[in-house]
């Protein structure tokens, strides 16, 4: 299992890359990993506003479908759009594959996430 | 996975599948991926744990009259070392379980049931079997089975110095030397594929497992879970007992009326089959192919003009076709091909049309 430095991590294994008021929003490779094959994504709009922990989208492997929850609060402002038409690169590069990018308005939430470091050790716990 | 039954094969995999609860039982999801897997028992073979499913035997005197009474299919056209899919019914005509009968002899069968079903299949058996000269045992805890399937199945046997072309389709073998150990070998399966199902001595089952992975491994054999064995399955519109059918779906309902002979002598269900038929069937299985974006899955909604007609009984993106495909039971109105329908998925009506199933068919010697 893979872990970026740089990155902050949800425990529902989210991953969010920032860029001044900027967050790119994926899922972790841990995440890809208990997945299995993702066949289906289901994205936001553009201009969809969301609070931190609203469901944003869906994420369906080949045997069940799960939500994808934003981390941070803000309105999107880009959706990955290859991305939907090429579900399995979620499996072959997660943290390449972004999904949405945030235009975020509370910095102070990106306290709430965890560091490479905290969510290795948070992986390790749920096993 | 404390708590649960688990297969003499469990240590060989422990360690190199994801493993996950069926029916009670500690069993395999997938090793390398469900996709991955599907494809391979498509294009060369994959081998699967089955031993969860139930062998019941039935003999004795009466085993043929007994069997006959039981079961919808007409047990008069099963000879020796053949088996005959069939569906066990209650009084209702609505489905106990579907089952594989092997006959050995006119008064000894084997009768294949689901994992999740045995206990009450067995119980329901033995109540059916009051007044029979029978005896009817559950050779489940002695019995561990293997499925090889694949269009490379009978190269491996083959390799492994069993002739395979000595078992035609739906017919056994008995006392079968695979690595210097004896199996019950038969030519069936649940994938769609041309395959074979290997019963064992659980003590010999590990040996075996290890030794047709070696010898397979040449022709391309992969271990596989119970995840691509859904998908194959559904692919082939394979029913599974659960979804496709049960106590309150009949055969003719699920689309299995070939199974069913009503114009045998009396068997447990047919006068409540004969008053569905007469009545007309009021919803019928059919499949449909998503023409908006979205997976189908079990039980979401299927309505027309806003109307609920039914509901999805299995739903998968299909690994062979690459489509969003699904299986829904919904009313018989709807069901000619080219309808369109609509799959409640998340809230939101997505359109789909319904077309003719199987699926997937594959032209393999029968």
């Amino acid at each position: 299992m893979t872990i970026l430095e740089g990155l902050y991590y949800s425990k529902d294994h989210e991953w969010v890359k920032l860029e001044g008021d900027k967050a790119y929003i994926g899922i972790t490779d841990q995440a890809q990993l208990e997945l299995g094959d993702v066949v289906f994504l289901e994205l936001p709009e553009p201009g969809d506003e969301f609070s931190a922990g609203d469901s944003i989208g869906v994420v369906e492997s080949v045997k069940a479908a799960s939500d994808i929850y934003t981390p941070v609060s803000g309105r999107v402002v880009e959706v990955n759009a290859e991305l939907t038409s090429n579900p399995e690169r979620v499996n072959e590069d997660p943290y390449g594959s972004w999904m949405v990018v945030m235009e975020i308005a509370d910095h102070a939430e990106l306290d709430d996430l965890m560091s490479p470091e905290d969510y290795k050790a948070y992986c390790g716990q749920e096993e | 996975m404390d708590g649960l039954l688990k297969t003499p094969l469990f240590d060989a995999y422990r360690e190199k599948a994801k493993i996950v609860d069926f029916a009670g039982w500690a069993l395999p999801l997938y090793f390398e991926g469900i996709i991955p897997e599907h494809h391979a028992v498509r294009e060369t073979a994959g081998l699967f744990d089955v031993t969860h499913m139930g062998e019941i035997v039935v003999s004795g005197k009466d085993a043929y009259e007994f069997l006959n009474k039981l079961l919808s299919n007409d047990l008069s056209t099963l000879t020796d070392y053949r088996v005959q899919y069939s569906l066990m019914l209650n009084r209702n005509g609505g489905t106990v379980d579907d089952v594989l009968v092997y006959r050995f002899s006119q008064d000894k069968y084997w009768v294949i049931v689901n994992a999740a079903n045995r206990q009450k299949d067995y119980n329901w058996i033995r109540e059916q079997a009051v007044g029979y000269e029978v005896s009817v045992n559950d050779l489940s805890d002695s019995i561990a089975q293997i499925a090889l399937q694949g269009p490379k199945a009978a190269d491996i046997l083959n390799a492994c110095g069993f002739d395979a072309s000595e078992v035609r389709f739906f017919h056994f073998a008995e006392n079968v030397r695979i690595h210097d150990r004896l199996c019950l070998i038969s030519r069936s399966g649940y994938t769609g594929e041309d395959g074979f199902e290997l019963y064992m001595e659980p003590m010999d089952a590990p040996a075996i497992w290890a030794y047709l992975l070696d010898i397979g491994s040449a022709f391309g054999l992969k271990p596989a879970g119970l995840g691509c064995r859904d998908t194959l399955r559904f692919e082939a519109c394979l029913p599974l007992y659960g979804h496709e059918l049960s106590e309150d779906i009949t055969p003719f309902e699920a689309g299995l009326g070939r199974f069913v002979k009503l114009d045998k002598e009396d068997f447990i269900g047919k006068s409540a089959l004969l008053e569905q038929i007469a009545g007309g069937l009021a919803r019928k299985l059919t499949g449909f192919e998503m023409t908006d974006k979205g997976v189908p899955r079990s039980d979401y909604e299927v309505c027309k003009d806003g109307r609920q007609i039914g509901y999805v009984t299995t739903g998968y993106f299909s690994p062979t076709l690459k489509k969003n495909l699904g299986l829904a039971l919904m009313d018989h109105d709807c069901t000619a091909p080219g309808t369109t329908i609509d799959v409640m998925i998340r809230g939101k009506a997505l359109k789909a049309i319904t077309v003719e199933i199987p699926f997937y068919t594959k032209k393999y010697k029968k």
